[in-house]
């Protein structure tokens, strides 16, 4: 029988088998970060160990960082502790760290990629749910808690039960305004929160294939949010033509031998899994959330399911949502008001989404109710985004160009939604309190973002693309 | 080192009957900002717990003196989300040994396991029926038994088996500690890196 791609690359990382128990799996690129480090470092220190592979391992600060005047030195002590504590560990252990001044910082998952750091048939981790992002270059990359950082700092190594395999095939031509982001909305709101659970997902077909480098990585970045411990797509020349080149990719005929091995990176054929979907490409809609959980979206045109479409047992869940969003079951999603637009995060704080933001919100002006906050998910997405002169036209249209960082995704930093008031945001959870104690959070995509951000209440972006 | 044992535990139950419980709500993120592992009950369930003056909320059920135990039993999809290992630190520290639920979050289990802290995975009718003991009797015990893998209703004797992989159950009953087991095996660590070839 043949193997899938997830095995393949699963597989030839298992140092060992344990019977009855999970594999010891080795990883290759260990990425960390400055909230879920400091106590898997104080136990190294316990155990009296160093690190077993610090060449491995890739540090940045992102969780905490302001986003404006990153110069200074971070006003919140606990924030600044922190970050501190990530410095003083990566230089104890000769680990390489970019720090908040340096020209590489951002979102650990959106340096991983665009430093070549990530690449094909590797095994990736991360204490950070969103490392399922990586598994766009057909790398098996999860997210692991502290004690599990440790392992891999101790040893290279992880203990994990290898989960099941499922492939979600989606064919087909995206629509207008349809974006990777509604792709992934619309599978988890078909699937639930806990559809994927104790699944690796495969993503095959055309609706996948046919898109960037960066719209793969926000597919894979949400596979995390149906409960998946990570997604992957095969790689292929779209995936071979954005690693090449970049500053950690091989060189040369290091370069030649890697991508004999990374062509040969797909399922075969009479390959096996244990659950399959399919869907449609021309059936989704740009799509919006209206609960407390990222599978409770809808096609924006659509309305809040009404309580007599609920099972009974479904019922005091949603309700409760319902009251802490404060909307009305059965009521219409376009033209609900929106006080506040979010575009960033692992998610979508790529160049690509910037300057689909950007496009749209060209010539045009932000709403006034409207208070925006635009965060690259990178210094060097800041740095491209400002050549391309993307910031002088969010400037133009009114919105703010802030500095690189997890920012108002899960709000460690200042940037967080007031109480009550109700956020678009490009990021991945609109768990209650996720952008802030008591914000309303709708996740939507950058297009989407931009067109709420222009009107001032949840508008379909298509109405403005219909007019170019 | 070395984790705190489990073998059995007999206990009244904590009742959270809601369903996709996510880590943000266990502890949100704004109380991740510690360098330590202590210290995170303080802040579980914070702002289901608490209010924004910082009071008590009287009707959530760990501000309700009826609940008290070392068992929490929740709704389905508990724990998903983040992958933050401190919510399943300040359920622990918060004095939780076990949680009860139909579902579980990947992640959250791993990190649960890890810590000392069982997740005791039941169907959805025994479930139900825990709750509905619970309802009848705040005090109802229930009893955990790792060894045999079983949890039961003490009131009714209803019972029912758990699964947990045996590697998982032989650290916990005996307190063995992953990264001591992955230090012992590092010459087939080295060996695997020598092997490779791409």
């Amino acid at each position: 029988m043949g193997k899938t791609l997830f095995d393949k690359v699963w597989d030839s990382h298992v140092v060992t088998q344990i019977e009855g128990g999970p594999s010891v799996l080795y990883i290759d690129r260990h990425l960390i970060h400055e909230v879920t480090s400091p106590q898997a470092f104080a136990g190294l220190d316990q155990r009296g160990i160093q690190v077993f592979r610090p060449q491995n391992t890739v540090a940045t600060p992102d969780h905490n960082v302001p986003t404006l005047d990153q110069h200074l030195s971070i006003k919140d002590q606990l924030s600044r502790i922190q970050v501190n504590k990530l410095t003083e560990n990566t230089k104890k252990h000769g680990i390489q760290l970019f720090g908040l001044t340096h020209k590489y910082q951002g979102i650990v998952h959106v340096i991983g990629p665009e430093l070549g750091l990530t690449q094909p048939g590797m095994t990736i981790v991360c204490g950070d749910s969103h490392t399922s992002t990586h598994g766009a270059f057909g790398s098996v990359a999860f997210g692991i808690g502290t004690s599990e950082v440790e392992m891999v700092l101790a040893t290279q190594c992880i203990l994990q039960p290898k989960p099941k395999k499922m492939r979600i095939t989606i064919n087909g031509k995206l629509g207008k305004g349809v974006t990777s982001k509604d792709i992934i909305l619309y599978i988890i709101s078909k699937i639930s929160t806990s559809g994927a659970t104790g699944y690796f997902v495969e993503y095959a077909g055309s609706a996948f294939t046919g898109l960037s480098m960066e719209g793969r990585m926000t597919v894979c970045n949400m596979t995390i949010e149906m409960g998946a411990r990570g997604g992957l797509i095969a790689p292929d020349e779209v995936t071979f033509e954005y690693i090449k080149g970049r500053e950690y990719a091989p060189k040369g005929k290091d370069w030649d031998k890697k991508l004999e091995y990374w062509k040969s990176l797909k399922t075969d054929k009479d390959a096996v899994f244990d659950k399959e979907l399919v869907y449609d490409a021309a059936d989704i809609e740009p799509m919006i959330t209206y609960g407390t959980n990222p599978g409770m979206g809808k096609g924006i045109t659509g309305s809040i399911p009404s309580l007599s479409e609920l099972q009974e047992t479904e019922r005091p869940t949603f309700q409760k949502s319902m009251k802490y969003m404060n909307f009305e079951p059965g009521s219409k999603l376009i033209g609900k008001p929106v006080d506040y637009v979010f575009l960033g995060s692992c998610t979508n704080g790529r160049i690509e989404d910037l300057r689909a933001f950007a496009n749209f919100v060209k010539g045009k002006k932000k709403a006034d109710s409207i208070t925006a906050w635009i965060v690259p998910g990178s210094k060097q997405v800041e740095k491209q985004a400002k050549e391309e002169g993307i910031d002088k036209i969010l400037e133009e249209a009114g919105f703010e160009f802030r500095q690189p960082g997890c920012s108002a995704c899960l709000a460690m930093n200042e940037d967080k939604i007031p109480e009550g008031k109700y956020a678009v945001s490009t990021t991945n959870r609109n768990f209650e309190g996720r952008q802030g104690p008591g914000a309303r959070t709708m996740l939507a995509s950058p297009l989407t973002a931009a067109a709420v951000a222009i009107t001032g209440k949840i508008t379909d972006p298509r109405e403005f693309l219909a007019e170019v | 080192m070395s984790i705190e044992k489990f073998i059995t535990l007999k206990s009244p139950c904590v009742p959270l009957p809601i369903e996709n419980v996510d880590t943000d709500q266990i502890i949100p993120a704004r109380f991740l900002k510690a360098t330590t592992r202590d210290g995170f009950g303080e802040n579980l369930f914070r702002d289901w717990r608490y209010d924004k003056q910082n009071q008590p909320v009287s009707d959530f059920v760990l501000n309700n003196s009826l609940y008290s135990g070392k068992i929490l039993v929740a709704g389905k999809n508990f724990g998903s989300g983040s992958s933050r290992e401190h919510a399943a630190w300040a359920i622990h520290d918060y004095g939780f040994k076990v949680v009860v639920s139909s579902f579980f979050a990947d992640i959250f289990k791993n990190n649960a396991l890890n810590n000392g802290l069982l997740p005791v995975q039941v169907s959805e009718g025994f479930l139900k029926k825990i709750f509905n003991e619970i309802q009848k009797d705040t005090k109802v015990l229930v009893e955990v038994n790792l060894e045999n893998q079983t949890i039961t209703i003490l009131s009714t004797g209803e019972k029912e088996s758990f699964e947990i992989n045996n590697y998982k159950k032989e650290c916990l009953l005996n307190g063995y500690d992953d990264i001591d087991y992955l230090l012992s095996i590092k010459d087939k660590i080295v060996e695997f890196e020598q092997s490779r070839t791409v």
